[in-house]
């Protein structure tokens, strides 16, 4: 048994060691790898207590953060005046199509004019060609290296016909050919199964887009006769472009986003 | 004859251009005489019946009408035959022009002029920039010697517009100051504000009068004072808002002297009519008559099939500027004020009761006599989009409407015939306001212009260009030298001749 503050009584008679704040200091800064270590390690009731308190604390530092970060933000002012004063015979009027929509509209129809590609997923990852196809050896002493097979997903129209499999060049393997997309309407928030009617552009390569590669980021065109869009002048839509948006040789799916 | 007819429409001008080129061989001889009676507008005749020569012209007939009356000065008339104006001669306008006969006896109408003249205005003599947000309202005060603004960034601003430079800033409100109106007497200006408040300004130095006007549920939409011959202290306001209630206040003694709730939906207008009653237009489609002294309702207009937006007196104007007429001589106190306003106020409305024209979202309005009966006495179709504003001239004799179809329309103010589109704005017409002599108009537009327009030629006299963005509101000083206007680009522009 301790008998009295002995250490207290020490150090305010001696001090602390030297490096005291020094090893507190690198104490502290280690503490997130030597806690990290332990979790990894420990199992059975140990682990499950641990990681309650672990919980518990997780839980104190977020509240205390969002805390301080109330503190810094900026409140918003009640006492503020809504900007866009308008006069009282156009309040309650703002259901009323106006003309600054009206030229909205058309500022957005030259934007895609122009930037015809500017699509959810701007950027994709460059595919090597290595990545793309697998050489396949022919001849009789397989020393023939002008066959490739595609190892991407890939769409084939219905009026495709094969070469003679003798001169084809490129094999598009049954495994990875696609019919079907889940294609996302991004202001609906609905998906749709939708047929792919063709692939419009793949990033990555002309070659590819002739070939009808889908890789992440390509356009597709889809049939979506079945959501009953309507276009300006009252006809229906068939074919709207979509952009796909995930990895299809990697999930054995296609999900696409609608661009509208 | 250096002066033009009134446009005439297509067909029927190349017929008269083939009848003018026999007739000019005529018009050399004798085109004989034609017998007239002069009625004034009211319907009585003056003097006997006249054998008049055919090419009789409105200036000749001036001199004759000067003599009939025993005018000592020369005052100007306006001569009509059935609502066609007598523009170049009597021959040219009404024996081709209409088709009449040379041997009835034509009734010629003859309503007298402003004796002054108020010239266009034509160029922007100062741009004013200080509000931080759109202005909302610009009025000038009965007297035309201030100008007060009402803007988006809550507040209210009096411009001097002799140095045309700003006076006073009256900040107090904390929203959007929707409207502005000043008192018959220009002692106080009320401004209504989103913030659900009324204030009272005094415009000598700015300073707010006592506290907001604390009531309404929901924003000011329209402020009216009482007229100056009814009350010559100016303590009485009405003001409407949104919730669907009036609120009568006493501002001297800073109360409400009681609500009206009969509405049943925001109220766009109210008009404080110059015969104690109060006019109140509503979203719920319908017009109400009130009585002012206890709140009594006295009648509901009904016909409007759709919100009500604005209402014009054919009184406005005299109601507005009070006891000071274009000679801008300044009463000494209270009991001579409101002898003047009432000599005005009954030389304006002769012996008819005051009319009051609607606008609605129906694309159509009605004219009504609502101190006489509850039926209207017309209504008026024609535009093709809603009326956002109409306004009476100054002498009653004709008004305005302003639509979102980008026309102005011009309309009988007794019977409310139409009488003229004026086509020029490419966008909505947000208001328009008349010249203190009746013979110019100007409108405001979305399409970031103010046209003036000429009443005689019914065409378009000069296009104002200047403003960013849409004008909001414009008017006219009842002086008649400047006009004022202020919009989206919070720029209040100061016009002259």
């Amino acid at each position: 048994m301790p008998q009295n503050e002995y250490i207290e009584e020490s150090i305010k008679r001696h001090g602390r060691r030297f490096d005291y704040e020094e090893r507190k200091r690198k104490r502290l800064a280690r503490d997130a790898h030597s806690s990290s270590a332990f979790a990894r390690k420990v199992h059975g009731l140990r682990a499950k207590l641990h990681n309650k308190k672990r919980h518990a604390e997780k839980i104190e530092m977020k509240k205390k953060i969002k805390q301080h970060q109330e503190k810094s933000s900026k409140q918003k002012d009640a006492q503020a005046i809504p900007e866009g004063a308008i006069p009282t015979y156009l309040l309650d009027r703002e259901g009323q199509q106006r003309a600054k929509i009206l030229s909205n509209m058309i500022k957005q129809k030259r934007k895609e004019k122009a930037g015809k590609w500017t699509v959810p997923l701007p950027k994709v990852r460059g595919i090597a060609e290595d990545e793309m196809f697998k050489v396949i050896k022919t001849g009789k002493y397989r020393t023939k290296q002008w066959k490739r097979m595609i190892t991407k997903a890939t769409f084939v129209g219905d009026g495709f016909t094969r070469k003679p499999p003798k001169y084809e060049r490129f094999i598009r393997p049954m495994a990875l050919r696609y019919k079907k997309a889940h294609v996302t309407h991004p202001e609906l928030k609905a998906t749709f199964h939708l047929p792919i009617i063709g692939v419009k552009k793949n990033p990555q390569s002309p070659l590819y887009t002739q070939l009808g590669v889908m890789t992440k980021g390509s356009i597709i065109e889809v049939n979506v006769s079945e959501l009953g869009l309507v276009t300006t002048s009252g006809k229906v839509v068939w074919g709207k472009y979509a952009q796909v948006t995930n990895n299809p040789e990697n999930d054995g799916c296609i999900n696409a986003v609608l661009l509208v | 004859m250096a002066t033009k007819g009134p446009p005439i429409i297509k067909g029927r001008k190349i017929k008269t251009n083939d009848n003018s080129n026999k007739q000019e061989v005529v018009e050399e001889e004798n085109l004989g005489s034609i017998i007239a009676q002069l009625i004034t507008t009211e319907g009585e005749v003056t003097g006997p019946p006249l054998s008049l020569p055919a090419n009789v012209t409105p200036e000749q007939l001036e001199l004759l009408i000067n003599q009939l009356l025993n005018n000592d000065e020369h005052l100007p008339y306006a001569f009509s035959v059935d609502g066609r104006e007598i523009a170049a001669t009597l021959y040219k306008d009404i024996i081709q022009g209409l088709k009449r006969s040379t041997e009835d006896v034509l009734k010629i109408v003859y309503q007298p002029q402003a004796i002054f003249k108020v010239r266009a205005v034509t160029r922007c003599s100062s741009t004013l920039t200080g509000h931080s947000d759109a202005i909302l309202s610009v009025s000038f005060s009965p007297d035309g010697t201030q100008l007060a603004t009402g803007s988006g960034d809550s507040t209210v601003r009096i411009w001097d517009i002799n140095t045309d430079t700003p006076h006073y800033t009256c900040s107090g409100h904390n929203s959007w100051v929707l409207c502005i109106s000043w008192s018959p007497d220009g002692k106080s200006l009320a401004s209504g504000s989103m913030d659900k408040t009324v204030r009272l300004w005094d415009p000598e130095t700015g300073k707010p009068i006592g506290e907001p006007l604390k009531g309404h549920s929901q924003w000011i939409t329209c402020l009216a004072w009482e007229p100056l011959h009814l009350n010559p202290k100016c303590n009485r306001l009405a003001s409407s808002s949104k919730d669907g209630t009036i609120r009568i206040w006493d501002t001297k003694l800073r109360r409400v002297l009681f609500t009206i709730s009969q509405h049943t939906a925001a109220i766009t207008c109210i008009k404080w009519g110059g015969n104690g009653l109060l006019y109140s237009a509503s979203r719920d489609k319908m017009i109400k008559v009130w009585d002012s002294t206890q709140g009594k309702l006295v009648r509901t207009l009904e016909g409007h099939g759709h919100w009500v937006n604005t209402m014009a007196l054919s009184t406005d104007f005299v109601l507005r500027t009070g006891a000071i007429d274009h000679t801008g001589k300044k009463p000494k106190d209270e009991n001579e004020a409101k002898e003047w306003a009432l000599t005005r106020y009954k030389a304006a409305t002769g012996n008819k009761p005051e009319r009051l024209v609607s606008g609605s979202d129906d694309f159509t309005m009605f004219i009504w006599e609502p101190s006489e009966s509850k039926k209207p006495i017309a209504r008026l179709t024609g535009h093709q989009k809603l009326v956002n504003h109409a306004s009476f001239s100054p002498n009653g004799n004709m008004f305005a409407s302003a639509s979102f179809d980008n026309s102005v329309k011009l309309w009988d103010g007794l019977t409310g015939r139409f009488i003229a589109s004026l086509r020029g704005h490419v966008g909505p017409v947000y208001q328009v306001c008349w010249s203190s002599d009746s013979r110019l108009l100007i409108s405001a537009s979305k399409d970031s212009t103010l046209k003036i327009w000429d009443l005689k030629t019914k065409k378009i006299k000069i296009d104002l260009p200047g403003h960013l963005d849409e004008v909001y509101s414009v008017d006219w000083s009842p002086s008649g030298e400047k006009v004022a206007s202020g919009g989206k680009d919070r720029q209040l522009k100061i016009w002259r001749n």
